[in-house]
Parts: C-alpha cells; structure tokens; sequence
C-alpha cells in the first residue's frame, strides 16, 4: 500500500509542480489585482475551448516538441544547447529558398527537400559550436548564444536584401518579407483547422529519437559521452566526435522546427529585426519542454502541449484579463524551477526508501562465535 | 567623427557589462554558475525605473534593484546549493523569470516618461590628461567611477583578502574549505546574491545611466549572456573582466556611431551608402566574442588556468571527492 502511495506520488510530480507554480501565478495575479479564477479559466478557453482553440494549442506546441527532441539529444550528451532561436532561424532561410527556387519540381519532392535543407541548415548552425566545443574548448552556452545574435542579423540581412518579396522590394514600404510559398508547397493541412502534418511529423520523429537514444549503438555512445566523457574515452568512443554530432542533432532538430513555421503556419519569413518575432521564443521554450519531460522524446510530446497550450491560453487570458502574456514566461520558469526540485526530492526519497529496505532486508543475524571469542577474551583478561 | 566621443560613450555602456560580468565572477569563483543574469539585469532595470519614477529619487532605484535582483538570485542558490539541482536548468528558468516578472511589472512603464538620472560629472585635474582624461573622466556617470573602483577592490578582496582566499577555496575544494569550518553552503549563498545585486546594479546602470527609460526585454538586449561569456575570456579575473567589458562596449558604441557620417576619413562612408553592410557590423562583436573565446581557451589551456574546479558541481557534505 505504502509502495503504491509512493509510486503514485512519483508519478503525479510534474503535475505537483505545474499546479504549485500555477499557485505562484495566482499570487501574482492577485498583487496585479486581477482575478486569478478568471483569468486561469480564459487561459484555459484559450487554449482548450474549441476544436479551433486546441489546434492552436497543438499548432504552437509542434516547434516547441522540434526543437525539445534536439534538446532531448545534445542534454543527455552533457552539451548545452542555448541556440535554438539561431538555428530556427537559418534552418527556415535555407528551406525557404529551397521552396521559392525548386518550383519545377513536384509539391511533394519539394517540400521534403525543403524539410530537408531545414534539417541541415540546423545542423550547421549547431555544428559550428559542436566543433568549437570539442577542438577548440569554447564553452558552448556561449557560442550558442552568439549564434543566435549573428543568425538574427543574417535573416535581418537576407530578407531585406537578396531574398526580399520582389514584390516589397519595388515599393516604398520595403517589409523585410520573402516571397509567399506556392500553395503546392506547402505542408498540408490536418484537418479544417490551421494544423498542419509538421505535428505528426514532429510525433513520429519523437519516437525515432526515443529509437536512437536507446536502441542504438550512435545514442548509447553519445548518452556515454553525457554521463562520463573519461570513461567513455577509456572504453574507446571517439568523445570529441559525439559531442559534435550531439550539438549537430540537437541544431538539426531546431531547424526543422523553424522550416514547419515557414512551411506549415506563416508561408512567408518575415522579420520584425528580432528573433522572437520569427520564432516565437519556441528555441527557448523548447528547453523548458524537454526538460519538463524529463529530456524523454515520448514524455515530450505532452510536456510540449502544456506549454503550447500556455502560450495560446495567455493570449486570450490577455485580452479578457489584460495581464501581460509575459506573465506566461515567468511561470514557465517557474514549471520548471518547481519540476527540477521536485525531482530532487524524489530522488531522496527514493534514496531514503532504499536505505530503509536494504537495512529492514539484510540486517544480518550475528554470526556465530563473534560473541564468544568476545567473552573468551574477556575471560582470558580477568 | 570624433573617436574619444564615441569611446567616452563606449566606457559608459561598457560599465554595464563591468557590473554583471564582475557579479557573475564572484558567483564562480564559489563555485556557482548563474545563467540567470539576463533575467535578473531586466529586474535590475525595471524596478531601478519605476521606484525612479515613483518616487524621483534614483539612488533609491539603484537600491531597489540591487536588493530585487538579488533576492530573485536566491532562488537560484537555494535550488542548486540546498537542493543540488543543475546549476545550468536552475540558472535557465531564473532567465524565464526575471524576463516574465520584469516585463509583467514593466508594463506601461515605456510610456511613463523621463526620470531624474544618476549624477553626470567630471573630475578635476584628471580631465586633463591628454585623450584619456577626455575618455574617462570628463562627463561619466557617477557609477562609471564606481565602475573603475570596483575593479581594483574585487582583484584585491580575492586575491589578498582572508574572505577572498575562503571564496576562493570555496570554488576550488569545497571539502577541504569545509574541514577548515568555513561554512560552504552560506559562502555560496553569499556570493549568489552578490552576483545577484552586481547583475541588478548593471540593470540600473542601464535604465538609469547609459541609455534611460524602459523597453521591455530590448533593455538589456542580450548584454547578460555577453556578461557569462566575459567571465570565461577574464578567466576569473576582474582586470582581464574589465579590458573585456570596456572593449566590447566601445565596439558596440563604435558599431553604432559608425554608420551616421556622410564621409569617413576623407572617403565616402561605405556604411552609411551600403545600408546592408550595417547588418553584418552588428554581428562583428558576437563573432569577435567567439573569436576571443577561442583564442582565451587556446591560452588557459597552454597556462593551465581553469574554470575553478568546483564550477557547476553541488557540494553535498560526507561524498567522497572534491
């Protein structure tokens, strides 16, 4: 009964620590004298109240699922990914020029070759710190940081010079804009709502994911590489080749994510000069997803849709409640503040039950003649 | 165009990064890493703006945010020293909080108007040393001299200091410091929040000082993670922390002043005519910081300076090891 109490408890955590930081916003909402009830029940019509609310939901949470699974990937391999916006950002770029330049070509080839030029534009952008990290020592928190800055000014640059709307470049406006994709190119959609198949996409490579971290020789290693670089050298993997392949991954993951905003949602890349306003923070938001789903592929899927469907749910709880949606941001980090502790705590519970059992299992009977030699010693002293 | 101008400008928004870079390396050398110094420069510039405003007197923003910035810094400490979580998780949802709280209590403040400012003055007879008097000491804000004074402090406290040597042992072997009976947790707490209070002193230094007023998360516009990666070229250090900090906030400001003027040295000014090439000036400090990084590891790897060996890892007493 006791083991099944505890069991359950493990099992609920997350949702512990989503409810306690939920808690943590009503206290705020309250100081900003706004009605948490009603506020949390316009976040939740937002994101849940119709088949329309909800694919919103999903149609957010699809980049946020991308780019987590490449975080599932580069954490477990002790790489810090922070570049997520960055490699968004020009894994869009090149599938967007592959989809304005191959039109001669069927819809269908062109938008896999466009998902594809996404992939590897991510990987470029996250293999260069990969490689910085592993020959050249560079702490990759940072480079990826920097990646970031430069890529926004890359897009900047792009979509106002060389790859601006033919259109917008004979006006005076000049909106920082491409072209907008041919309907046969784009990702099409699921059902009468705006989502779109980057969603199953994103799932059934979530399970591929799960397949490579644990099921192959290629995730063994870079799971190895994560857990302990030294003895990983010992055993002979080449550690320095994983940490780039796992940065490699993790950028590729981003910029598919970034290539199904422009191909799924927007159809266009626009640029409001900061990053944010291309992605939508979701190279930030996809950390805290992953991480909320325990750096799992499968558990991200749900840990995604939470977090799609705050997202959404903020906008409405905007306008009924007028609380800044940024308040959003402040409780994601604390979902994630409150899941990281509590996942300290059942660690030692964990710790403290097993300490328990082993003392209740093996409390070894006194073995024999130990007391007696005692007593012969005695004996012999007196 | 007038170089001593820009670079007089350039040591003021360089004093920004001064504080959170120095902030974050005392933090490190505890032996805590604290991603979350973006997040706690925009509480540093909020509440340091809007206590101004509210009550016109600034020193008492400046108060405010350092002792904001620093209590949401304690949520950091306590998750990695009292719970031993991740230092890189715990420092990443600090970011998501300091920017969600910041903006959430920010709002409206953008259109709140002017302030009364931190003190702008120069100081006598050293304005009138040739060029560097110009640069440095004519017309700064009263924290720029601040700036100049924290630099030799913190490089005397850890390097010549009883506390300093415990904040040092603390980063480097938190297990033998402990023996000594210096408190380790405590030590980290302390730090954090010094760290904690720099960060929202550089916040300050911004809203107040260098470029006053407040636009949401533009405010600090990325500076506290260019402050993490300062620590890693000062390699600990806070005259190394300095050179980096005033470099990069010259470049910033050159970067800036650079595309305004019609003619450059007698030539036309390509950035002026090539708006394009605007573009790629601004990615030149990010790629200048990754270029330095490299450069700055090739050396501490050849010197054999490190990261205090500590960084990132929980001290739980009675584990085997450091």
């Amino acid at each position: 009964m006791r083991q099944k109490l505890d069991t359950l408890f493990d099992a609920l955590l997350p949702v512990i620590a989503t409810l306690a930081a939920l808690a943590v916003g009503a206290v705020m909402l309250l100081f900003l004298k706004v009605n948490p009830i009603v506020a949390y029940a316009a976040l939740w019509d937002g994101a849940f109240g119709n088949s329309n609310a909800f694919a919103e939901t999903l149609v957010k949470a699809t980049p946020l699922l991308l780019v987590g699974l490449g975080i599932c990937i580069s954490f477990r391999g002790d790489v810090i990914n922070i570049g997520g916006e960055g490699q968004m950002i020009i894994g869009a770029v090149l599938a967007t020029w592959v989809g304005l330049n191959f039109t001669g070509l069927p819809g269908w080839l062109t938008i896999t070759l466009s998902m594809f030029a996404g992939f590897v534009g991510g990987a470029i952008w996250g293999g260069i710190p990969g490689v910085l990290k592993a020959y050249f020592r560079v702490n990759e928190i940072l480079s990826t940081v920097m990646m970031n800055a430069i890529a926004v000014q890359l897009m900047n640059f792009l979509l106002r010079g060389p790859m601006i709307d033919p259109a917008q470049a004979e006006l005076a406006s000049q909106i920082p804009q491409t072209a907008r994709l041919e309907e046969i190119f784009r990702l099409p959609r699921l059902a009468p709502t705006r989502l779109h198949l980057g969603a199953l996409i994103a799932v059934i490579l979530a399970v591929l994911v799960y397949i490579l971290l644990w099921r192959t020789t290629l995730g063994y290693r870079i799971r190895a590489v994560g857990q302990n670089p030294h003895a990983s050298r010992y055993a002979g993997i080449k550690v320095q080749r994983y940490m780039v392949l796992a940065l490699l991954l993790s950028g590729a993951f981003a910029g598919l994510a970034g290539a199904t905003q422009v191909f799924g949602v927007n159809y266009r890349m626009i640029t409001d000069g900061s990053s944010s306003g291309f992605t939508g923070s979701a190279g930030f938001n996809g950390i805290v997803a992953a991480l909320f789903g325990g750096l799992h592929p499968l558990l991200t899927i749900p840990a995604s849709i939470l977090f799609g469907a705050l997202l959404v749910g903020a906008n409405k709880m905007q306008r009924v409640v007028q609380v800044p949606s940024a308040l959003i941001t402040a409780l994601n980090g604390l979902v994630v503040v409150f899941v990281v502790s509590s996942e300290i705590i059942r660690k030692r519970r964990q710790r403290k039950r097993e300490a328990v059992a082993k003392r209740e299992n093996d409390t070894p009977p006194p073995p024999a003649g130990v007391g007696d030699t005692k007593i012969q010693q005695a004996e012999a002293g007196s | 165009m007038d170089f001593t101008i820009i670079l007089q400008a350039g040591i003021a928004s360089g004093t920004v990064l001064l504080f959170a870079t120095i902030g974050e390396l005392f933090a490190e050398r505890s032996g805590v890493m604290n991603l979350g110094v973006e997040g706690m420069m925009l509480i540093g510039a909020m509440s340091a703006f809007s206590t101004t405003i509210a009550t016109g007197n600034p020193w008492l923003g400046v108060i405010v945010a350092m002792l904001f910035a620093g209590l949401i810094s304690q949520i950091h400490a306590f998750i990695v020293i009292t719970l031993q979580a991740d230092q890189v998780v715990s420092g990443l949802s600090l970011t998501f909080l300091g920017v969600g709280i910041s903006l959430v209590l920010g709002e409206g403040l953008s259109k709140a108007g002017t302030v009364s400012l931190l003190p702008n003055f120069s100081i006598p007879l050293l304005t009138l040393i040739p060029i560097i008097g110009k640069i440095f000491f004519t017309n700064q804000s009263i924290l720029v001299y601040f700036g100049y004074l924290l630099v030799p402090l913190s490089w005397y406290y850890i390097n010549r200091t009883r506390p300093g040597l415990h904040l040092r042992a603390v980063g480097e072997y938190p297990s033998a410091t402990d023996a000594l009976g210096i408190n380790v947790f405590r030590m980290r707490y302390f730090y954090v929040f010094v760290g904690g209070m720099l960060a929202g002193l550089a916040g300050a230094t911004i809203s107040l000082a260098v470029s006053p007023g407040w636009f949401s998360e533009l405010t600090t516009g990325g500076q506290g993670w260019i402050a993490i990666g300062l620590v890693i070229f000062a390699q600990w250090d806070p005259i190394r922390a300095a050179v980096g900090a005033y470099a990069f906030g010259a470049l910033r400001r050159l970067i800036l002043d650079i595309q305004g003027p019609l003619v450059l040295f007698g030539l036309a000014n390509p950035f002026y005519y090539n708006p394009y090439l605007g573009f790629f000036l601004q990615m030149l400090p990010y790629l200048f910081t990754v270029v330095v990084l490299v450069i700055g590891s090739r050396e501490a790897m050849r010197k054999r300076i490190g990261a205090p060996a500590a960084l990132g890892n929980p001290y739980i007493r009675g584990e085997r090891g450091k």
